[in-house]
């Protein structure tokens, strides 16, 4: 059973241990180690196609985040408040945009949206002598749709494991509804929020797929690897990988203790 | 009606009017665009032209190997993840030290969370002519190949989504009350039958909330084929984004979209039908 599990972690960190391996690598074989080297980083960080495609990831990766805590927390309050019909479409509504492949994701908005931007371009020319393409702000709207249902169902579901009888309490304190909102609500449900956030964020900055699809001419960090393993990759792309894997790897690990902690504050 | 409740009403509207936009403006009315294309033709120069027509569906069979391909895989790929997860969060949620779960939960979970793209080039090189088959001509197998056959893609999918098989298992199984694994041992039950009898029957809760979540994101996947079947072993995926970004026949393309959610739903629908008349639950953790 151990020896087993020993194998997973093998089989787990095996890809990762040749990325982190061949980032430090002074050759540029991917299988022939040559010694140990730092330069790949250096050429990485001054590499400016490298670092603008990790701003632009970084930047869409906090707006997507900021924007899916933000509504998809206040949809998860609305939604409590809701019965009837209205609710199941949401709920729908919730589930679909989960389950449709981000492929589909892709694939619709970019046809719903070029056709969009052919049909009122011309106008805008004419008009004002602009014109709106697809880009990294098509990229967030996309992502964020994805994160609303995430953050939602994870709001919501510690929404519902809380205890009525603290809302309550507040209100017989005469306290107002935003201030029960603010000092009472929000501070149990900033864990599930956060860990929401978290969530976005790690989607978005992964994610290649929509991406690939609507990012139209700007490059995100994983257009940029696809495009360069496509060429051959050289280890320039290994030492970017490994500081992204060891930023989530600790952002993961954080929002974890987050959890933890939030669903033990929930149960005393 | 009194204020209060016309008042309360609108905040609730106000609440969800943001992410109602989303799902109106980057869900809906896409989708619907994507169905409404489906019936179209391709333009001359590639894209849209209207028309009404049901030839991208008659037409479908064209693409019969991405369907086929994506429809035995990604559920055999599933069936292997979670026969390769069990054991690992058995021996996550019952034989570690209660201290070290978590940590050694988050470990499993964190490769799935980042670099994909990488990850799945290392297995690259690692399966391709100076990887593993290299290693095994070495010890005398020779003239293995795996790279760009079906066998990659399945570890390839092995590989990636144990990552989210392993927890809702591993949830299940700590839930386990392990009074009642001594009382079938009690009882005279070989470890075999209890597993059979009592640990699978309980843990198959979250053996269904996780293939579930593993078939969906293969079922869309689009690297992995990509990679490891290097466009030998292909999925609906690949056939998408060549459709979109290189033949540009958006109609058809937009029929093969459909046809996919389509498969998608109604695999879903009857799976969860079988499996809430099988567990009685209904809970789906997603993350």
């Amino acid at each position: 059973m151990r020896l087993y599990a020993i194998l997973i972690y093998i089989f787990l960190y095996a890809p990762i241990a040749f990325i982190v391996g061949g980032s430090f690598n002074a050759g540029k074989q991917a299988m022939i180690w040559q010694g140990f080297s730092l330069e790949w980083y250096g050429k990485a960080f001054s590499n400016p196609l490298i670092t603008e495609a990790l701003t632009t990831s970084l930047m869409i990766a906090l707006t997507t985040a900021t924007l899916s805590a933000i509504i998809g927390t206040l949809a998860a309050l609305g939604l409590e408040r809701m019965s009837g019909w209205l609710r199941h479409v949401f709920d729908a509504l919730i589930y679909i945009a989960i389950l449709v492949p981000g492929i589909v994701i892709g694939i619709s908005t970019l046809i719903a949206f070029v056709s969009f931007f052919d049909m009122i371009n011309p106008y805008l020319i004419t008009a004002w002598n602009i014109r709106i393409e697809m880009g990294a702000w098509m990229v967030i709207a996309a992502h964020v749709l994805f994160n609303i249902a995430v953050v939602a169902l994870l709001v919501r579901a510690r929404l519902q494991g809380m205890d009525r009888s603290l809302v309550e309490a507040s209100e017989d304190l005469y306290a107002t509804p935003l201030g029960t909102f603010r000092q009472v609500v929000l501070p149990l449900l900033a864990p599930s929020i956060l860990a929401g956030f978290l969530l976005a964020f790690t989607f978005s900055f992964e994610d290649f797929i929509i991406a690939y699809f609507v990012a139209g001419p700007d490059v995100t960090l994983p257009i940029y690897v696809f495009s360069s393993i496509r060429r051959g990759i050289t280890p320039e792309i290994n030492a970017v990988g490994t500081v992204v894997l060891m930023t989530s790897l600790v952002l993961l690990v954080l929002a974890q203790v987050i959890l933890q902690r939030g669903s033990r504050t929930l149960k005393t | 009606m009194t204020a209060a409740p016309a008042r309360s009403r609108a905040v609730t509207a106000l609440l969800v009017a943001p992410a109602a936009v989303f799902f109106v403006f980057l869900l809906i009315v896409p989708l619907m665009v994507v169905v409404v294309f489906s019936f179209g033709e391709r333009a001359p120069a590639g894209g849209y032209s209207p028309a009404f027509t049901f030839d991208n569906y008659l037409n479908l069979a064209a693409r019969g190997k991405a369907f086929v391909n994506t429809l035995t895989l990604a559920p055999l790929a599933t069936l292997l993840t979670a026969i390769f997860a069990f054991p690992m969060a058995y021996f996550l949620a019952v034989k570690v030290d209660p201290k070290w779960r978590v940590m050694l939960l988050v470990l499993v979970m964190a490769p799935f969370w980042t670099s994909q793209l990488l990850r799945y080039y290392a297995w690259i090189m690692l399966l391709g002519g100076k990887g593993i088959p290299a290693w095994l001509a070495y010890i005398g197998i020779a003239d293995v190949r795996i790279i760009n056959t079906p066998w990659a893609v399945l570890i390839g999918a092995v590989y990636g989504f144990l990552p989210l098989m392993v927890p809702p298992i591993y949830v299940s199984l700590e839930k386990l009350d392990k009074r009642l694994l001594e009382a079938s041992a009690d009882l005279g039950a070989t470890p075999i039958r209890t597993f059979f009898q009592v640990t699978l029957p309980l843990a198959l809760p979250g053996v269904a909330t996780g293939s579930m979540l593993v078939f969906i994101l293969l079922m869309g996947d689009y690297i992995l084929p990509q990679y490891l079947g290097g466009g030998k072993v292909f999925f609906i995926g690949n056939a998408l984004v060549d459709l979109f970004l290189q033949s540009r026949n958006w109609p058809f393309g937009a029929a093969v979209s459909v046809a996919l959610v389509a498969i998608m739903f109604v695999t879903i629908f009857f799976y969860m039908r079988f499996v809430l008349g099988k567990t009685g639950t209904r809970r789906a953790a997603l993350v």
